[in-house]
């Protein structure tokens, strides 16, 4: 009876009104045999012995703020959040309300995600973002349903670089396993190479080309020649982007990019062991037909006021059902307002100065790590906040060693590219201090003399 | 002129937008200076040139966003019998759990020996929602309900392709089902074929034994389904689907009528994807997060996701177990990046069962469906309930009147005029005029008597005062809106108001 507001004598009243004598009376259908199993779970707890419980389960990790320093990105990023976020994150009106259906009663989600509509749309240089999606990986994996439903069914091929995040690209082959795709790039082997050796593999068959921008490896490539090769052969380009790097880089917009997406938990959403985030989805206004996802756009109501609701419904799997581009129902609404309220929080000086700090202190660390016997950046190309270092020792070993002395390194880029054992990719954040980062390189620098 | 400049100037503002609120200069929250020595820039041609987001102090930030929720229903505001969606009352105390520093602060990849609690967790949940739901195997990963859904039609496509089978391509489906069920088909390129309800409310055995063959992929199925009916068949149903070499999905949208009921895996299901969000008080979030994960029987296990969670080095008095992240022999591949929604779906639904318990789950269920049989008992005189037997946890009854112009709308827009939020309406799609009632087991006698009573007063207003319904809502903050308007001009953006003129 845990939060159930009904009496016993309230639920015999109603009990009579209904027609039966017992709660089990309401269960005739079910089969008999298997009415009423006895469910093997620990006993219930109370609010006071779930929060102990849960406590302990906490406390027995040991997290990146109080017990570890942490070097590790790849994908998911450490950075501060201001106080503002959960405390409008923590508005009940917001967090249990749903999927604004009603429209004159809803006007807070419908604004609020109309409003992270256009602080993506400014930030990527696209004309225009829908709602949300799950995750960066899957907002990708949408933009290949995209251009699937573009060109009907006719073009099969993505060309994909190797440098798009390795989990990003098993979830494309998990989305596509019923499309036939043929896939091209994707080889470990060429991930040294520079965007323009995609340019070969795009011909009249491709329907996307998929990069990233700063790549896997960190690297900031600019790709609007890559992108003018592809559209010369009727392709499209998707962009999967880092929003802090977006905040001082040139835009994929600018570089005439079809489709941006990315993973926008850096933007106001806890490291949280993995979840959830926010995918973020920006393109053209002439995909928005073939886009997945919820929509808000802009009308005005009954009594001549401005306000916002769902629209373009006809492309959701409500209406469309197995003709729609994708089964997506929910978006990431109240990670949404997250960011929205992230990004209005530090406004537009308040973000520069998250980017410069980012960008500062990553260059710090890779000039003061680059200076130690064995250690070297294995790439010449500019960085944005991680970036590769070639270690002496395979990166797993010299990830035990920082362990050993609490600190996470970075991830091994062996783990997905085996040619790259020596490889760790370090990510340098605000959260970052000198402090931290001087501590790092004296580590490495007696791992080395051991 | 373009669009949104025009809508913004002819419509009366209620609440500027954060990008009409910025004043160039202001300040909100500021980060440090930096402490390390200085780098140049990349080279200009890399960098953006202009950045035109709002500028704004905090507390024109705070303002703006309590003048928006304001305008929000919410479950902590009240009543939101929202058919479908389960809009139960969400514990404060998962808002608290959720957020220890020992989840909030976990990088995905960090070594699994720092993170040992957070598997620990997952492990467990995946226990339970195996014991809850009578399968063999659960995935966590799926983000949100139709998600878990994909996932099955996955795994169950690479199940056929794994013996070889390949001529299966047909997916069954009930007319009453979730659009989700055949968009998730769509993905893989099967082909949907439509099973009617009979009578009762049941699959029509007939038309499903007439589509049953060996091109079967296998049978989505909602129990109980989208009209709130458990199928009294439903052991037929079953075999008839695995006679032909087919597996049974059950849709577990409507899971929080079966807890400590019966097990789907019981009756004879494969796969069936859990709403954390529905059944387990994960809040609903405006449109999610929510959390999907699936569980599957023992022909399907070796099919699941990857990574799940498993012990590898068996703990014993003294110590805990090793958990890491282990792979399926023939795993369809990775779903998302990371591991599924943890922080804030797997923790507030941990935290939920653990304080429920056996007994507290079964309590749920049987509260729920006791609430929506109370609700249509109190309402079947005045409104049709076109399939009327006792329901589960929800029921539709037809939100038309004979000789009457009033619609389902029409009556859903006029409760909001008594401060409730209105039922699901125009689905399912095989009753006209749907109104889908699902009341929760939070909710206690007194709601459930205001809102019946609010229902049958309607009911009298459509007849003498129809124009009440028709304009309705009235003391709404807004009216109904221009939606043909939104999707003819497809105003999705705002700007600067400066930068109006270059974004065109």
């Amino acid at each position: 009876m845990t939060y159930i507001p009904i009496s016993p004598t309230e639920r015999d009243a109603m009990l009579k009104t209904v027609g039966v004598k017992s709660l089990d009376d309401l269960f005739d259908a079910i089969p008999k045999k298997h009415r009423f199993p006895e469910l093997n779970l620990p006993p219930a707890l109370t609010e006071m012995e779930a929060a102990a419980h849960l406590g302990e389960m906490a406390s027995s990790n040991e997290n990146v703020r109080e017990h570890l320093v942490s070097f590790l990105g790849a994908g998911a990023y450490h950075h501060y959040v201001p106080s503002v976020v959960d405390h409008m994150l923590r508005r009940g009106e917001f967090y249990t309300a749903y999927t604004p259906y009603q429209p004159e009663i809803s006007q807070g989600t419908l604004q609020a995600i109309f409003e992270y509509q256009s602080l993506m749309a400014t930030l990527t240089g696209m004309e225009l973002s829908n709602a949300s999606h799950y995750d960066g990986a899957t907002a990708t994996a949408e933009a290949v349903n995209l251009a699937y439903a573009q060109f009907r069914g006719k073009r099969k091929k993505i060309v994909m670089s190797p440098t798009v995040h390795p989990q990003y690209r098993e979830v494309i082959r998990t989305y596509s396993q019923g499309m036939g795709l043929e896939e091209a790039g994707d080889e470990p082997t060429s991930s040294e190479l520079s965007p323009e050796a995609l340019t070969p593999l795009i011909d009249e068959s491709t329907m996307l080309v998929v990069v990233q921008y700063p790549d896997f490896f960190g690297r900031i490539h600019d790709y609007t020649k890559l992108i003018e090769d592809a559209h010369a052969r009727g392709a499209l380009v998707c962009i999967v982007a880092n929003p802090t790097a977006l905040l001082m880089l040139k835009t994929p917009g600018e570089m005439g990019a079809d489709i941006v997406v990315g993973e926008a938990q850096p933007f106001g959403i806890p490291l949280w062991y993995g979840g959830p985030y926010l995918g973020f989805f920006t393109t053209k206004k002439s995909y928005v037909h073939k886009m997945a996802g919820r929509l808000i756009g802009e009308t005005v109501d009954s009594r001549g006021q401005r306000a916002y609701v769902l629209t373009l419904t006809a492309r959701e799997q409500h209406i469309k059902r197995e003709r729609a581009t994708s089964n997506i129902c929910t978006n990431q609404g109240l990670l949404a307002l997250a960011a929205a309220v992230y990004m209005s929080t530090l406004g537009k000086q308040g973000l520069q100065e998250v980017a410069n700090l980012c960008y500062q202190k990553a260059h710090y660390a890779a000039s003061e790590l680059s200076k130690l016997d064995g250690f070297g950046l294995c790439y010449p190309d500019p960085f944005f906040h991680e970036f590769v270092l070639c270690t002496p020792k395979p990166a797993s070993e010299v990830n035990q060693y920082l362990l050993d002395n609490g600190i996470i390194g970075g991830y091994d880029l062996g783990k997905d590219y085996p040619a790259l054992q020596n490889h760790l990719l370090v990510a340098v954040t605000e959260m970052n201090s000198k402090n931290e980062i001087d501590t790092l390189v004296e580590i490495l620098q007696e791992m080395s003399h051991e | 002129m373009n669009n949104a400049a025009s809508a913004t100037l002819s419509a009366k503002i209620v609440e500027p937008t954060i990008f009409e609120l910025s004043s160039p200069g202001r300040r909100g929250v500021k980060m440090p200076a930096s402490d390390v020595p200085t780098t140049a820039l990349p080279p200009n041609h890399l960098l953006r040139s202009d950045l035109p987001l709002p500028e704004l102090a905090e507390v024109d930030v705070v303002r703006h966003y309590m003048k928006l929720s304001k305008f929000n229903y919410s479950v902590d505001d009240g009543f939101y019998p929202l058919g479908s969606c389960t809009m139960k009352y969400n514990p404060k105390i998962n808002e608290d759990t959720c957020r220890l520093p020992g989840f909030l602060f976990t990088h995905p990849l960090q070594p699994i020996e720092t993170v040992q609690g957070n598997l620990a967790l997952m492990f467990e949940m995946q226990e339970w929602l195996k014991e809850i739901s009578g399968f063999e195997g659960v995935t966590l990963q799926p983000a949100a309900g139709a998600h878990g859904e994909f996932t099955g039609v996955l795994m169950m496509a690479a199940y056929h392709k794994s013996r070889g089978d390949l001529k299966r391509t047909k997916m069954l489906i009930p007319d009453a089902a979730h659009g989700t069920n055949p968009a998730s088909v769509g993905m893989l390129g099967f082909t949907v074929i439509t099973i009617p309800s009979d009578s009762r409310g049941n699959v029509d055995l007939e038309k499903l034994k007439a589509a049953c063959d060996d091109t079967v992929v296998g049978m989505m199925l909602t129990n109980p389904n989208t009209l709130g009916m458990f199928d009294e068949n439903i052991e037929k149903v079953v075999n008839m689907v695995k006679d032909c070499g087919g597996l049974m999905y059950g849709d577990g949208a409507n899971l929080n009528a079966l807890l400590g009921i019966v097990r789907p895996g019981d009756l004879g299901f494969d796969v069936m994807h859990f709403n954390l969000h529905k059944t387990f008080s994960v809040p609903h979030g405006g449109g999610g997060p929510g959390s999907g994960p699936v569980g599957v029987s023992q022909r399907l296990v070796d099919f699941l996701p990857s990574p799940l969670v498993g012990i590898v080095e068996e703990g014993d008095d003294e110590t805990a177990p090793l958990y890491d992240f282990v792979t399926p022999k023939n795993s369809i591949g990775r779903m998302k990046a990371f591991h599924g929604h943890f922080g804030g779906g797997l923790v507030r639904a941990y935290t939920y069962i653990a304080m429920h318990g056996p007994d507290g789950l079964k309590d749920i269920s049987q509260y729920a469906v006791l609430n929506a049989n109370y609700l249509q008992a109190r309402l079947r005189d005045t409104y049709k309930i076109p399939y009327d037997r006792i329901c589960m946890h929800e029921f539709v009854m037809e939100g038309q009147f004979e000789g009457s112009d009033i619609r389902a709308l029409d009556i859903a827009k006029r409760l909001m005029d008594y401060n409730f939020h209105p039922p699901t309406n125009y689905f399912p799609l095989i009753v006209h005029e749907a109104l889908m009632i699902e009341p929760t087991e939070t909710e206690n006698k007194d709601t459930l008597d205001r809102f019946a009573d609010a229902l049958i007063k309607i009911a009298e207003e459509a007849k003498s005062q129809p124009e009440l319904l028709h304009d309705a809502p009235h003391i709404t903050p807004f009216g109904r809106m221009d939606e043909v308007k939104a999707a003819r001009e497809l105003v999705l953006c705002c700007w600067l108001p400066e930068n109006y003129d270059a974004s065109q």
